[in-house]
């Protein structure tokens, strides 16, 4: 019962951020100057243009009812036109996405399949060289800015060895993408440092405090290996908050992959943002914004709850 | 190590003498090579042009792309500028602009989140979706959009920054003062008919001192980083004037060239800053005693 309470108000919660959200979003494409007229019509056009196309458009009604019409044709998943390209917001967004998430859920796992062992050994090993030479790399790797891993990436394994092209797979379709697994190596790579970075981390910490928690003595006591504890009991414990953290970082998960894929010409919903952002093409910045803001709400919502249901000892500490 | 004693504290093994502030920090090798880096920059970016004085307003074509040498101890860039020089003049807009915005992000978070958290009821719910709404929205994401409306000067920049970045300390204020706000020397204010807007002055900022403090120094890194991100991104600081990320703007046409003197420096440069920052803001979080990064 008290989870199901904890459930309905944190999904109210995430439904009143995301309308926020909205109110951000239309406020902003309604700060451009001259508004969406100018930026359909161009800076050749003249008054009477822009006055009978606000008109047609509705952008003469008052800003409350035109927010409501924009709520209304976002319910049906109407997201506007791009002025530049000539097609359904939505529609760009469905042919990207994919590709993005791709990227970003490779980037992720193989973030994840090194950041969990390396920070289980640094807890093991815990103030020893192992865990201050990983610590410090992982500093590092936090500090670096992803392009310049990506530059230097393509300098040795593109220039230098010639083991990979610096070209990211191009092509329509998702089969496409996939066909070509060399021009994926660099991309991904390039997303996940700074994820192994940030997760050993995590790890490392949640390693340490479940080593020092008392079921962990009672094993021991009772005769359980090192192994045994370890991966037995520590290693479940520790992983499920680990993998939750997951949830909050899919904002950084869709700016990395902003810098990738402009980086690597990778054709997904980030590169479609950059080149969006060139061309001033507000209706794909502002739905690419909406729909990223989405998924990171959920993503937290989602690491709220699995939080709280494996640790129920976890309260609304961050509200 | 902290972990360690933090441990054997909480079973009441060792009472705890907490060292002076001052001695605990310098305890911590990595927050004092730092702080050594962050002095050595700022000498290297403002006092160093006047040692080794170099042109990087005027281009120079008979003098491009050349590799490291006696002339250019790091060569030079595509218009002929001098890389080494470049590296203090870009350097010293990375630093300002991120020390400044790192600073105004920290105000900002730091008034919203001690209203936000004094204040309690709705005002806070509101306060914080509105915070949440800002999490959701990517940093990098909304600069791009503002750049597509306006291109914002040095000033701009630190403005636009410091507006996207305050939501992490807001957090941390509004939780460091739901802590205070109950505690008996506020308690005591108030029944005597002190007003709430002193009781945030005197007791709870001033005890929030420790968390604003570590809040900033992150915030610091993380603006250095970010404005890294949105010079490359080609929306920073306009040529003739650069930044370190500027410089790595053109990194991609360099990199193809093999010409890696123009791309190594200023990344080493950033990573290195931002490094010695967040190793501050680790000593000094340790020194005081207050919980992490959020």
């Amino acid at each position: 019962m008290d989870t199901l309470l904890y459930l309905g108000r944190r999904i109210l919660q995430a439904l009143a951020v995301i309308l926020i959200v909205t109110v951000v979003v239309f406020c902003l494409l309604h700060a451009l100057p001259g508004g969406p007229a100018r930026g359909i019509l161009g800076p050749q056009a003249t008054p009477q243009q822009i006055t009978a196309f606000n008109h047609e458009q509705g952008l003469d009604r008052s800003l409350p009812v035109q927010y409501a019409y924009y709520l209304g044709d976002l319910v049906r998943g109407d997201l506007g036109t791009s002025y530049t390209l000539n097609e359904a917001v939505s529609r760009l967004i469905e042919q990207r996405l994919p590709k993005t998430l791709v990227l970003t859920v490779l980037s992720a796992l193989v973030g994840l399949l090194l950041a969990v062992p390396l920070g289980m050994w640094q807890a093991v090993r815990r103030n020893k060289p192992t865990d201050y030479v990983i610590t410090t790399l992982s500093f590092v790797a936090y500090s670096t800015p992803v392009y310049f891993l990506g530059l230097l990436l393509i300098l040795l394994f593109t220039q230098t060895l010639r083991w990979f092209p610096s070209q990211a797979p191009q092509g329509d379709t998702l089969a496409q993408v996939l066909a070509d697994p060399a021009g994926l190596v660099l991309p991904v790579v390039t997303g996940a440092a700074s994820m192994v970075a940030v997760f050993s981390r995590y790890m490392r910490a949640a390693t340490l405090e479940n080593l020092s928690e008392d079921y962990v003595r009672t094993a021991r006591a009772g005769g359980a290996s090192q192994y045994t504890v370890l991966f037995r009991h520590v290693f479940r414990n520790s992983l499920t908050p680990v993998v939750a953290m997951l949830g909050y970082y899919v904002p950084v998960l869709f700016g990395g992959a902003l810098v990738v894929e402009q980086l690597f010409n990778y054709p997904g919903m980030g590169l479609l943002f950059w080149s969006a952002a060139q061309a001033s093409d507000y209706p794909v910045l502002l739905g690419c914004v909406l729909v990223i803001s989405v998924a990171t709400v959920v993503g937290t919502l989602l690491a709220d709850v699995v939080q709280r249901v494996v640790d129920p000892r976890v309260k609304e500490g961050r509200a | 190590m902290t972990g360690r004693v933090e441990a054997a504290g909480r079973w009441g093994l060792v009472a705890q003498f907490p060292a002076p502030l001052k001695a605990r920090f310098a305890r911590n090798k990595l927050a004092v090579a730092g702080v050594l880096v962050v002095l050595f920059f700022l000498l290297f970016c403002f006092v160093g042009p006047l040692v080794y004085s170099t042109d990087q307003t005027h281009t120079d074509l008979t003098q491009v792309n050349l590799a490291p040498s006696g002339a250019h101890w790091l060569g030079t860039d595509a218009v002929g500028h001098d890389q080494l020089g470049r590296l203090m003049y870009g350097g010293q807009i990375s630093l300002l602009v991120g020390l400044a915005a790192g600073v105004l992000a920290t105000v900002i978070g730091t008034l919203w989140g001690a209203v936000a958290g004094y204040a309690g009821g709705w005002v806070d719910a509101v306060m914080m979706r509105v915070v949440d709404a800002g999490i959701a929205i990517p940093a990098l994401f909304i600069l791009l959009v503002v750049s597509a409306i306006t291109t914002p000067g040095t000033l701009g920049l630190i403005v636009v920054l410091g507006l996207v970045s305050w939501l992490v300390p807001s957090r941390l204020v509004r939780a460091e003062t739901l802590t205070l706000k109950n505690r008996d020397y506020v308690l005591t204010l108030r029944a005597t008919g002190g007003t709430h807007g002193r009781a945030v002055r005197r007791h709870i900022l001033p005890n929030s001192v420790s968390t604003i403090v570590v809040a900033a120094t992150f915030q610091v890194a993380d603006a250095i980083l970010l404005i890294a991100y949105v010079s490359y991104l080609g929306l920073g600081v306009q040529p003739p004037k650069t930044d370190w990320g500027g410089m790595l703007s053109a990194g991609l046409t360099a990199a193809y060239s093999g010409r890696w003197w123009l791309i190594v420096p200023p990344g080493l440069a950033i990573i290195l800053v931002v490094c010695a920052f967040n190793a501050i803001g680790d000593g000094l979080r340790d020194a005081f005693d207050v919980k992490g990064r959020a």
